[in-house]
């Protein structure tokens, strides 16, 4: 890898000559911007990033980015990605996806790219509804929502992409929301220096097909009070005056206030993304306005092996003490005989 | 050994153990056929096993068979009709009395032959006269019994001893056709080291079976084969799933590039995983892939990462892997599909053999979608169309079908070993790293295939993807855009024809009738063809190995015959490829949709029938 200091990126660099194409008011953008800037402060020579993408609104990000860029099909991108990284290591692999493209026709690449923790950071895009075939519920859709192929309110649970990510034994789960760039490109930079599979739900506003759907939490006046950025190593404040924690009461999480009852901030839960139990993680991760603050930020960031250094480890091992290094001397190996 | 006074030589012999799937007849076949090759005889193999991995013993469906043809000249076939059955159980029989020549030797184990298991084979008391097989050379040897008299003394449990009865057949078919036991008797060594006792149990039990067959005079005279008279050269068995593993291997080696395979597991293929995956000696990057699609999936990430990429499959995993073929062809990126084809359609009989995958092959995705298709036509030459596959697609930037079959693939045949320096070098046209801003569909003008810019390369950055695109890589909805480029990808498969060799004719140049094949059936069709010339008629065969494009001169032979017969195991797919390219000729048919081969006589029949017709 080339020296950090030489490596001077500008946003600009990551951009391509492509006309983006997203509707005017779209998340989409807000999260092309905080990548372009996280990718400048990684000290990764720009010929390294790969996007790989699958297909929806948001899967076009390949196009506009001038990286190296594979636009997929539908559900596949997980394993587009998982060949990339596999075949070659060094690069740095990026998978765009949505909440359909990954959790329904991709739902089986995305816990299997999880589960053997191959190091790719997927970016999902989670505006619970699908965009480019024109607003048609997803699988992570509220229970009930109207939309046109359900015009009587679904009837289906919707997943939850942490809880997802943590029972398929992911090691990274983090949460933002499109329009807050300074914490996405925090979150973007913690996601690309995880070793290992790195899932990055974004709350993203689709502003034709399900405008709003994210704003009882994100929105301006209320966000401050309906979620929290946890942050590893601090106590798990909120509020618009810093006045809500979050405590353990047996074995639920409760949202108290500060002051209330003697409570105090030493009386708060601390967060700890790297503890490789997930019991208080996947808590956190479901946490649903309004019985709890959304969370936010890097909620579980745990060290482990990954795939493709298990793989690249073994083959080195074996082709130490191996009695075949070259195709000749596999052809000649075994039973052979000699006609003269 | 006391060597038998009365030999008689024969050219070739068929010999067919068959048993319970537990056993051991793949390992008796193929310990059989190892020393028939060891001594010098050309052979042919087939394995036959049900589906599943253990059916309930004694019953038909349970049936193990592998049958394994030799020779002291050129053996194309694992052939028809067996002149030996070694038959472990009734079912046995039931199983096989049908594919015995008549008047053929059967041996078979008598103490297996109990009231319950003549029951469960489906016969009321006597296999033997109930399939009128009194005339044929009978041996009922008490196989249980004598190898529990020979193994009195090992302290082995019972079932362990029993264990061992197939080495005990093994050593009489061993004493039938003059054979040295000291190759198995090595194997034994070496694959019980550490299990001195067991190894020496089977070698007890092997030689105990090859003295029983000299004491009972079991054929009388004994059957010698003498060597084939084949080139010079290193030789070795192999099966066709290993040969096309190493193909693909050695390509890369020539290529300079590190090998990729994304795969899941599926009969008949999954040997070719399975071999790919030991490789780890050689840099093999084996991926088990979720599910069919991610096995394609992860290949093509591969490829676009600038690897050899392959994934194997049979039909079924053809289908679900259409669409991302589709993308492979949309990005022009290399990549080897393998299908070992079995029958079908859906689940099928996904243990038996069959040719009608072609045209999913050909045509089976949306759109426009032309990709290269070539056939391997013998377990040995798996490995050169492995190689010409990977060839074919790093050169020309294509996804390339390979299509196997099932009897290729577990089949083996002795294989005459190449050396890596005498392969063709492979050379990918790699984008050139001053040619910048890089045009990801910048065309070659001579084979039309782009260049390959492999990731981490400064300043070629770009974007591919399913998307229709400009020559810069930009998407485009422009409708003259799109039909250019779908003529692009459509000559420029098309193109390679100029880099495959012609089609062949074996026998004389023009004739009555050319017998026609593809793939597989090779050597049934040469054999028939071979006896229908020394019957005296005007017979000859050419044989497809390059399906799309085809040679080059397909017209010109064609014209030189006075019929066709286009022999094929499925419907008709072929014929109804070559009646849609070349319209001119008749094509009469020879089709058979049973899960097996060819036999000789059908294939022989139905041209005499022609031909006196005519």
């Amino acid at each position: 890898m080339a020296d950090q200091q030489t490596l001077q990126y500008t946003p600009k660099d990551f951009k391509s000559d492509q006309e983006v194409r997203w509707c005017p008011g779209c998340g989409d953008h807000a999260v092309l911007n905080a990548i372009q800037k996280a990718l400048t402060e990684m000290g990764i020579p720009k010929e390294k990033f790969v996007f790989i993408s699958g297909i929806g609104c948001s899967s076009r990000f390949p196009y506009y980015m001038d990286t190296y860029g594979f636009h997929g099909i539908h559900g596949r991108a997980a394993a587009i990605a998982s060949g990339v990284k596999t075949a070659n290591p060094d690069l740095s692999v990026w998978e765009i996806t949505g909440d359909g493209d990954a959790l329904a026709i991709g739902g089986n690449h995305f816990i299997h790219a999880i589960r053997r923790n191959i190091d790719i950071n997927i970016i999902l895009f989670n505006n619970e509804i699908y965009g480019l075939t024109k607003g048609q519920y997803s699988p992570t859709s509220e229970k009930g929502l109207v939309t046109k192929t359900s015009p009587f309110g679904t009837v289906e649970e919707p997943f939850s992409v942490g809880e997802l990510v943590i029972g398929a034994k992911g090691k990274f789960f983090a949460r933002t929301v499109d329009a807050n760039v300074a914490l996405s490109t925090q979150i973007y930079v913690e996601a690309a220096r995880h070793k290992g599979t790195s899932v990055v739900e974004v709350l993203q506003n689709c502003v034709i097909f399900n405008d709003g759907i994210h704003d009882v939490v994100t929105g301006k006046e209320v966000r401050d009070d309906r979620t929290i950025i946890l942050k590893h190593g601090q106590p798990m404040i909120f509020g618009k005056d810093n006045d809500k924690g979050l405590v353990l009461n047996g074995l639920k999480l409760k949202v108290v206030r500060l002051g209330e009852n003697g409570i105090t901030e030493k009386n708060l839960l601390v967060h700890d993304a790297r503890e490789a139990n997930p019991g208080i993680q996947y808590m956190l991760a479901n946490m649903r306005y309004p019985d709890y603050p959304m969370a936010l930020g890097v909620i579980r960031s745990v060290e482990g092996k990954t795939y493709e250094s298990d793989v690249e480890e073994q083959i080195n091992g074996i082709r130490k003490n191996a009695k075949i290094s070259c195709m000749d001397d596999l052809l000649l190996s075994g039973s052979v005989w000699k006609v003269e | 050994m006391a060597k038998n006074s009365q030999v008689i030589e024969r050219e070739e012999v068929v010999i067919r153990f068959s048993g319970d799937s537990g056993d051991g007849m793949q390992l008796t076949g193929t310990l059989f056929s190892d020393t028939a090759a060891l001594f010098g005889n050309d052979l042919s193999t087939f394995p036959d096993y049900p589906a599943e991995i253990r059916a309930p013993q004694g019953t038909v469906g349970g049936v193990s068979g592998f049958q394994v043809h030799l020779g002291n000249s050129e053996i194309n076939t694992p052939g028809d009709f067996a002149d030996v059955l070694v038959a472990m159980n009734p079912a046995a029989i039931k199983a096989n009395a049908k594919s015995v020549r008549p008047g053929g030797t059967i041996i078979f184990d008598k103490d297996n032959f109990t009231e319950k298991n003549i029951e469960k084979a489906g016969y009321k008391a006597d296999p033997i006269a109930e399939e009128k097989l009194e005339n044929y050379n009978i041996i009922a040897a008490p196989v249980s019994s004598m190898v529990k008299e020979a193994l009195k003394d090992f302290g082995l449990d019972p079932k362990s001893v029993l264990r061992t009865k197939n080495m005990f057949a093994l050593g009489m078919v061993y004493w039938l056709f003059d054979r040295k036991l000291k190759y198995t008797e090595q194997y034994f060594d070496k694959k019980f080291a550490k299990k001195a006792q067991i190894a020496e149990a089977n070698k007890v039990a092997l030689r105990a079976g090859y003295y029983y067959a000299e004491t009972i005079e079991a054929l009388n005279p004994v059957i010698k084969i003498e060597p084939a008279q084949i080139a010079k050269g290193n030789y070795r068995n192999i099966s066709g799933n290993a040969a096309t593993a190493w193909g693909l291997m050695a390509a890369a080696e020539k290529a300079g590039l590190k090998i990729f395979i994304g795969s899941y597991p599926i009969t008949p293929a999954t040997g070719i995983l399975e071999e790919l995956a030991a490789r780890k000696d050689l840099g093999v990057k084996s991926f088990q892939a979720e599910d069919e699609i991610a096995g394609i999936c992860t290949a093509l990430g591969a490829s676009f990462a600038g690897n050899l990429a392959v994934t194997s499959t049979s039909g079924p995993g053809l289908a679900l892997k259409s669409e991302a073929i589709g993308l492979a062809v949309m990005a022009e990126l290399p990549l080897v599909i393998i299908n070992v084809q079995r029958g079908g359609p859906s689940t099928g009989l996904p243990t038996k053999t069959e040719q009608a995958d072609l045209m999913q092959a050909l045509y089976g995705r949306n759109g426009e979608c032309p990709v290269v298709v070539i056939a391997a036509s013998t377990p040995s030459d798996c490995f050169k169309y492995a190689f010409e596959a990977a060839r074919i697609a790093l050169e020309h930037m294509t996804p390339v079908i390979l299509l196997t079959d099932g009897y290729l693939a577990n089949g083996s045949e002795p294989w005459r070993i190449p050396e890596m320096k005498d392969l063709p070098e492979i050379k990918p046209p790699y984008a050139d790293k001053k040619e910048i801003p890089f045009l990801p569909y910048k065309r070659d003008c001579e084979t039309l295939a782009r260049s390959w810019a492999i990731p981490g390369t400064p300043g070629l950055e770009h974007r591919i993807g399913g998307l229709e695109k400009t020559l810069k890589g930009t998407v485009s909805y422009i409708p003259e855009n799109h039909e250019m480029m779908v003529k692009f990808r459509e000559d420029k498969v098309a193109n390679v024809v100029a880099k495959i060799p012609d089609l062949k004719v074996w026998g004389e140049e023009s004739g009555d009738l050319l017998l026609v094949g593809w793939g597989g059936t090779k050597g049934y069709l040469r054999t028939a063809v071979r006896e229908l010339q020394s019957e005296g008629y005007k017979v000859s065969h050419a044989h497809f190995n390059y399906i799309n494009p085809m040679p080059k001169n397909v017209r010109e032979v064609f014209s030189r015959f006075s019929n066709i017969v286009v022999a094929e195991l499925n419907l008709g797919q072929f014929s109804d490829y070559l009646r849609m390219n070349y319209p001119e000729f008749v094509y009469n048919q020879v089709n058979k949709v049973q899960g097996l081969p060819f036999t000789i006589q059908e294939i022989k029949e139905k041209c005499i029938k022609i031909l006196e017709e005519k």
